[in-house]
């Protein structure tokens, strides 16, 4: 049979396929259509804002824009001599022109980061140039020399090629506590210095752990709702969400009044005899503060996936473990709990990746401990201004929740997180 | 081995779940060993209530449970080796088949070669062999259902509880299923206590039928005696189709009475009238009462046809008779077949003994 007899056609004759595909067209377009918007909007908001993040993480095209015919001399240089004359004359005419656009101050800062004199020395050849001491018809090489003898070390000039490409690693590195030593080779900052580690670890350990208090906590209240009848699982569920209506700056607030030596909560134990007086704990300003407060916070994010998956769960499963002989605990465990499983992932990644990037709560109640990594942003945001440095980290924090995000893929599987 | 008569017993169990009503009221039963014995009753008449007190998932507000001869009442539910087959199956979704069967055992720590053989054996009685590796939800409707009940009887209970096991089930698929059921209780002996709320499934079923309404126990009996003797007019109306004429008792002697309706008298037998001017309302099955009869019968009256509707093997007649317009005869599809006409008079007759004088409406 020829495929021509098999074709279907339509009662207007026209084939089957066609004309399927025509209508469905119209139903595409229109999905399409209608959302449209949103990812109109998801572009705008999430996609382009992260693509200029990187790029801005990564640029360095400030120096390789300011000293161009430097670059273009110092292609060939070995960096182990020092320059030719060729080398110094470029230099000297690119450092020329940023002198007349009054932009030198900005090579010497971003120069001095590379190798530490840098400025200074660069603050000198300044001074010759703006009083026109430099005679151009002689030699360049050896009266920039003749400026400070480290024009004569080869350390500088390998930091100034070490500038040479227009994008670098070094914010990353940097929020690593690593940096690239004058070799080009990738070092660990000195012991003391290391600050940024200490923030990485202190956000996971905080993030964990009130991940591991919410789920202890909102487990057996998520099962007293999906369990309790509704005029009672409905008090509950208003008792839960409370929180989730008041404005975090309030429940933190209302914490710091709990928690301070001075406050209810210390005031309670030196009433009923727990703690004397003049020895009451610290429980703010340190890390119980942070877990205390950031768990009430966190809560209800894992109370509603586990409620909900909780709800589906048919109490005669649990009555049929019994009544084939499981004690409560088996029925529970065997049966129960794996059927929750799709809940608690849920649950665990929604709290977990909000806490790792909480700021406000642990800067106002854990004192000292209370900075993580994205205080660490925000403080390079607002007060130091090197965005480029808070976007790397930024995209070091997003890349660390896509890490947990694709263990997680992989101990449960993503198509079983129920959010509700 | 003698069979124990009293194998599980209900001793004056009551059971309420406010302290305002009574579910059940003051339920005396005995499950004699190896029964098949069904709870038959309307929703809300408590007869899960005693299904779940017999599995231990509720306990008695008074009274006690006996199991072969022991109290039960403070055993829970995981200690009583009770078998139990629930409404929705129950069946763990995240566990395999062989999961599902192995699970009763394994928590009686039972040897992996031992458990090997049971679920092998349970699976095979309801013909599932084969499906050990599938997970419950990729079975159909009747396949759930088998598994769940080899689930109930792979670790050798006494006693198997069933709660309405079959009503997610089509009909079809219930009747075959209804006989399977009926012939794994013959074929291992366990006593079964099912409950229900079809009737038919009732009768087809069980060994004793216990009908419940309103927290009691209409009438405990065969499905037979069921049907034919039902004791009061809720077991009659409930069980199968019913005539009713409300009347009072003129007249009882010995276990006859004679009935007066409001422009005729009939004669029935008397079961729960005692004496002259008692209210009762008389109870006829459809397929006694003949159509046009041959021979002389004790009650013999005429009604116009209302309705006729073809039912293949029979043929139902609506009847106004004796003021009752709802009186339903039930003709059998034979070749001396009458021709039924709406709006036609016939006679219609029946004998005494068809007919129970029950408790008024």
């Amino acid at each position: 049979m020829s495929s021509e007899t098999q074709k279907i056609l339509t009662t207007d004759g026209v084939p089957l396929e066609v004309s399927l595909k025509k209508a469905e067209k119209r139903n595409k377009i229109k999905a399409f259509l209608l959302v449209a918007p949103l990812l109109l909007f998801l572009l705008i908001t999430y996609i382009f804002p992260i693509a200029e993040m990187f790029t801005r993480s990564i640029d360095d095209r400030m120096v390789t824009n300011m000293l161009p015919k430097t670059f273009k001399s110092m292609e060939k240089w070995d960096g182990k001599e020092l320059p030719s004359e060729e080398i110094f004359k470029s230099f000297y005419e690119d450092y020329k022109v940023l002198v007349e656009k009054k932009e030198h101050g900005k090579l010497g800062q971003r120069l001095n980061k590379e190798k530490n004199g840098f400025n200074s020395i660069l603050k000198r050849l300044f001074r010759k140039i703006s009083r026109n001491k430099i005679d151009e018809s002689a030699s360049i090489k050896e009266q920039i020399i003749g400026i400070h003898r480290h024009y004569s070390n080869v350390d500088y000039w390998r930091a100034i090629k070490r500038t040479a490409p227009p994008y670098t690693m070094n914010k990353y590195l940097k929020g690593m506590d690593m940096f690239l030593n004058e070799d080009g080779n990738i070092t660990q900052v000195e012991e003391d210095r290391r600050i940024h580690r200490i923030l990485w670890l202190r956000t996971l350990e905080i993030a964990l752990f009130v991940t591991i208090f919410c789920f202890l906590m909102g487990y057996p209240i998520a099962h007293l709702l999906a369990t309790l009848p509704m005029k009672y699982s409905n008090l509950l569920m208003i008792c839960v969400l409370l929180p989730f209506w008041t404005s975090l700056l309030v429940r933190t607030a209302s914490w710091m009044i709990l928690l301070q030596q001075q406050g209810l909560v210390n005031d309670f134990f030196v009433l009923i005899g727990l703690v004397s007086d003049d020895n009451r704990p610290e429980m703010m300003y340190n890390k119980v503060g942070t877990y205390v407060a950031m768990t009430q916070i966190l809560l209800p994010f894992m109370v509603l996936p586990l409620y909900s998956v909780m709800k589906t769960i048919s109490p005669s499963l649990v009555r049929a473990g019994k009544s084939l002989g499981g004690t409560p605990f088996t029925a529970f465990w065997k049966i129960y709990f794996p059927l929750t499983i799709p809940g608690i992932g849920a649950g665990c990644l929604l709290v977990f990746i909000l806490a790792i990037g909480y700021y406000i709560t642990p800067a106002l109640v854990g004192g000292a401990s209370g900075t993580l990594i994205s205080n660490q942003i925000a403080y390079h945001m607002k007060t130091t201004l090197d965005w480029s440095f808070a976007s790397a980290m930024g995209l070091m924090l997003l890349t660390g929740v896509m890490v947990v995000y694709w263990i997680y893929n992989k101990l449960v599987g993503v198509d079983n997180i129920k959010l509700g | 081995m003698s069979k124990n008569p009293e194998f599980v017993k209900f001793d004056k169990v009551d059971k309420s779940y406010d302290g305002k009503v009574l579910v059940v009221k003051d339920l005396q039963l005995d499950i004699a060993e190896g029964e098949f014995i069904t709870m038959l009753g309307p929703s809300g008449s408590g007869k899960t209530t005693c299904l779940m007190m017999l599995a231990g998932f509720e306990t008695p507000t008074n009274g006690e449970i006996l199991l072969d001869g022991n109290i039960i009442s403070n055993i829970p539910p995981h200690k009583r080796g009770i078998g139990m087959v629930f409404q929705n199956y129950a069946l763990f979704p995240h566990m395999t088949v062989y999961e599902n069967l192995a699970f009763p055992l394994r928590v009686r720590k039972v040897d992996k070669v031992e458990i090997d053989k049971k679920v092998d054996k349970a699976l095979s009685m309801v013909s599932l062999n084969g499906f050990e590796t599938r997970m419950p939800a990729q079975l159909s409707g009747g396949q759930q259902q088998r598994v769940a009940v080899a689930r109930a009887l792979v670790f050798d209970p006494s006693v198997v509880l069933m709660d309405e096991p079959l009503g997610a089930l089509d009909k079809n698929l219930r009747e075959s299923m209804q006989y399977e059921i009926k012939h794994i209780h013959e074929s291992i002996g366990v006593t079964v206590v099912y409950v229900t709320h079809d009737q038919s499934e009732a009768l087809t079923m069980s060994n004793r039928i216990a009908v419940f309404n309103d927290g009691k126990v209409q009438q405990l009996s065969s499905p037979a005696d069921l049907y034919e003797k039902p004791v009061n007019s809720f077991v009659a109306e409930f069980i199968g189709e019913n005539n009713t004429f409300n009347g009072e008792v003129s007249e009882v002697s010995g276990n006859k009475c004679k009935v007066k309706l409001s422009n005729a008298e009939i004669v029935s037998n008397a079961i729960s009238v005692k004496s002259k001017g008692e209210k009762t309302t008389v109870s006829l099955r459809p397929e006694r009462a003949l159509i046009e009869p041959t021979e002389k019968m004790e009650n013999m009256f005429s009604g116009k046809i209302e309705e006729v509707i073809y039912h293949g093997d029979h043929t139902r007649v609506r009847v106004n008779l004796l003021g009752n317009p709802e009186f339903i005869l039930k003709v059998p599809n034979s070749t001396s077949n009458l021709e039924l006409k709406v709006s036609q008079e016939i006679k219609v007759g029946w004998n005494s003994h068809d007919a129970r004088a029950l408790d008024p409406k």
